[in-house]
């Protein structure tokens, strides 16, 4: 024992690591390897996305799921906030507002075409992060919480009491999207196919979500300002003692949902061609983060099918009339209860993705390892009086 | 070249007092290990050190480094790395993704990459935990991946806020031979310890700090023997 914190020099023999306690076996490689099975399977589920409306273009599928894709957008760029930075923002809405308005009044009000107004929609959503973001995040949790509500409801009511949005009835009239004089509203054929400006607005609203929005957040995620700021939400003291400006990385979570919102306000402004107070009510900022709780925090999967779930299920429980709302919260307490970190966790791997090391039996592990013997003395027999 | 210098130190938190004319030095390259009971300044000494709290009166030098001027992340960034009590590993981040974090401040990716590299041959059992979240470790791990993420940093200073809290007696041994292969790999640690024995075993020289103020000091080996340690300290 002694031996072990011997004199110095015989530290380097001494110190030779001791030998893990398991050999687990390797990663699955080929197909079945974690990352690789996990981007084939979105490849698959967004070429499925897109061959859709080939089956089925009736205008009612195709335009929920259009908004089922905007709010996709919108949830992974709240999972930026929530799920990785931790930050409980609860009126995440409004800066879906401000990408909507300020999309629409440049339309309409000044005759831009929607894809020219998006620098400035850019701009405004920075700007809305930094006069939101940078007073509240020196707050934590539940004041966080409570402030970001009020903005929330700020932004909602100065729409709903200004001239130029429209007050209370909004904008009406937003175009679709057009490039160069060429507008989605014209149509296309390609390959002896009609696409309607529905079906194509549907794809370009699929390539931004699938492209920029998931696999964009993905990565930010996945990358070094994704680790400072899951590093944030852990442990916030512990973040600085790494050296990471904490309030600098808060509001940069905080800038990038901003701008994820935002565009996802420009698409369901023009997908809807108007914009009215009543679209932008706390029951959405609480929707959209539902779908990132329950889908799971932080999860790219997860977060995907939480906004599909809370976009498509009061379409798909439309027969239920007025009870389906109810059921809606039913299936929702349902998840938590069995999923309580979310229907697929961050971190989660698909069984069959990694292999397990198999149980071994006492013969074999008294073989392969030197194990460290403990011997229990027998305990003395009891002496009867 | 760079001695950490802490002179006749006064350190308040507010009105209560917490360092008393504290003295200690600890040359480069050396293990100390220091010592004390539950509220004798131990944490306090760590936590002035990193920049967390101002000294009212004395100095804190580091090489050229006057501390008690520095921010706590300019600290971190020349290198003077802090283990806080309670390992506070990121729990719902992987180990990998923890030791990656504590290179935050180093731009070179490979030098991360293989300092991370150095991390898993010192310990291998992070190695096979690689993506396992840092929260479903045990605590043994735990303490492994916080002095790991700590030296993915690439300390020149590492202050240690006691690494055996909550350990069984095995892995106590084990941590503190990682500690030791730290310095031997050239890292000057200061080991806040309660645990005298294992401290001691693998430091160098130790102070025993009571109230704020130093009370007892010398090479490691004298201490082990010294009769008020053993019975303050080691218990007979």
């Amino acid at each position: 024992m002694a031996s072990l914190f011997g004199s110095r020099d015989r530290i380097d023999d001494l110190l030779t690591a001791p030998a893990p306690f398991v050999k687990r076996p390797e990663q699955n490689k080929g197909l079945l390897h974690p990352q690789r099975f996990m981007n084939m399977f979105g490849l698959i589920v967004f070429i499925a996305a897109m061959v859709l409306p080939f089956i089925s273009a009736t205008p009612y599928i195709i335009s929920i799921l259009t908004s089922a894709l905007i709010y996709v957008m919108l949830a992974m760029g709240l999972n930026v906030v929530v799920g990785y930075a931790g930050l409980l923002d609860l009126g995440y809405v409004a800066f879906f507002a401000v990408g909507a308005y300020t999309s629409g009044i440049l339309s309409t009000r000044l005759g831009w075409s929607v894809f020219e107004t998006i620098p400035v929609v850019l701009l405004a959503c920075v700007a809305a992060g930094i006069i939101i973001g940078g007073p509240t995040l020196r707050l934590r949790t539940d004041y966080l919480a409570i402030v970001t509500l009020g903005f929330g409801e700020i932004v909602r009511l100065t729409a709903n009491n200004l001239a130029i949005t429209g007050g209370p009835s909004g904008i009406h009239g937003i175009r679709t999207f057009s490039f160069f004089g060429w507008s989605f509203a014209d149509g296309a054929t390609l390959f002896g196919i009609d696409f309607n400006s529905k079906v194509l607005f549907y794809y370009f609203v699929l390539i931004v979500a699938g492209g920029l929005a998931v696999i964009g957040a993905a990565r930010l995620g996945k990358g070094k300002l994704g680790r400072a700021w899951k590093s944030v939400r852990d442990d916030e003291d512990a973040a600085e003692a790494m050296g990471i400006n904490t309030y600098r990385v808060k509001l940069s979570a905080y800038i990038i949902g901003a701008i994820w919102g935002g565009l996802a306000g420009v698409l369901m402004g023009s997908h809807l061609t108007a914009v009215s107070p009543t679209s932008f009510e706390f029951l959405y900022s609480a929707l959209v983060l539902m779908a990132v709780v329950l889908g799971g925090m932080g999860s790219t999967p997860g977060v995907i099918i939480g906004a599909l779930f809370i976009s498509l299920a009061p379409e798909l429980l439309r027969d239920f009339a007025d009870w389906r709302y109810l059921i809606f919260g039913v299936l929702m307490v349902i998840t938590m209860i069995f999923r309580p970190k979310g229907v697929w966790p961050a971190n989660a791997m698909l069984p069959w993705l990694h292999r397990r090391s198999p149980m071994r039996s006492a013969a074999e592990r008294d073989e392969s390892d030197e194990a460290v013997v403990v011997t229990v003395p027998e305990p003395p027999e009891e002496r009867r009086p | 070249m760079a001695k950490l210098v802490i002179d006749n130190v006064d350190l308040f938190y507010h009105r209560v007092q917490a360092l008393r004319g504290l003295t200690l030095e600890v040359n480069e390259g050396e293990i100390v290990a220091l010592l004390g009971n539950n509220g004798a300044g131990k944490t306090s000494t760590l936590s002035m050190l990193s920049g967390l709290y101002r000294p009212k009166s004395g100095t804190v030098t580091w090489g050229d480094r006057d501390l008690t001027t520095m921010q706590p992340w300019d600290i971190v960034e020349a290198k003077l790395l802090h283990v806080p009590e309670g390992r506070r590993i990121f729990s719902t981040m992987t180990v990998h993704e923890n030791l990656q974090l504590g290179g935050y401040l180093v731009d070179d990716q490979k030098l991360v990459d293989e300092r991370i590299e150095r991390a898993y041959e010192l310990m291998p059992r992070l190695r096979e935990r690689r993506n396992q979240e840092g929260g479903t470790l045990s605590g043994g791990e735990q303490q492994m991946a916080a002095i790991g993420r700590a030296l993915v940093g690439g300390p020149k200073l590492l202050l240690l806020d006691e690494p055996s809290m909550g350990l069984a007696p095995l892995i106590v041994k084990q941590v503190m031979e990682i500690i030791k292969e730290v310095q031997a790999q050239g890292t000057t640690v200061l080991l806040v310890e309660q645990n005298a024995r294992a401290a001691l075993r693998i430091a160098d020289r130790g102070y025993v700090i009571e109230s704020g103020t130093v009370t007892m000091e010398g090479a490691a080996s004298d201490l082990r023997t010294n009769s008020k340690v053993i019975d303050a300290y080691l218990g007979a």
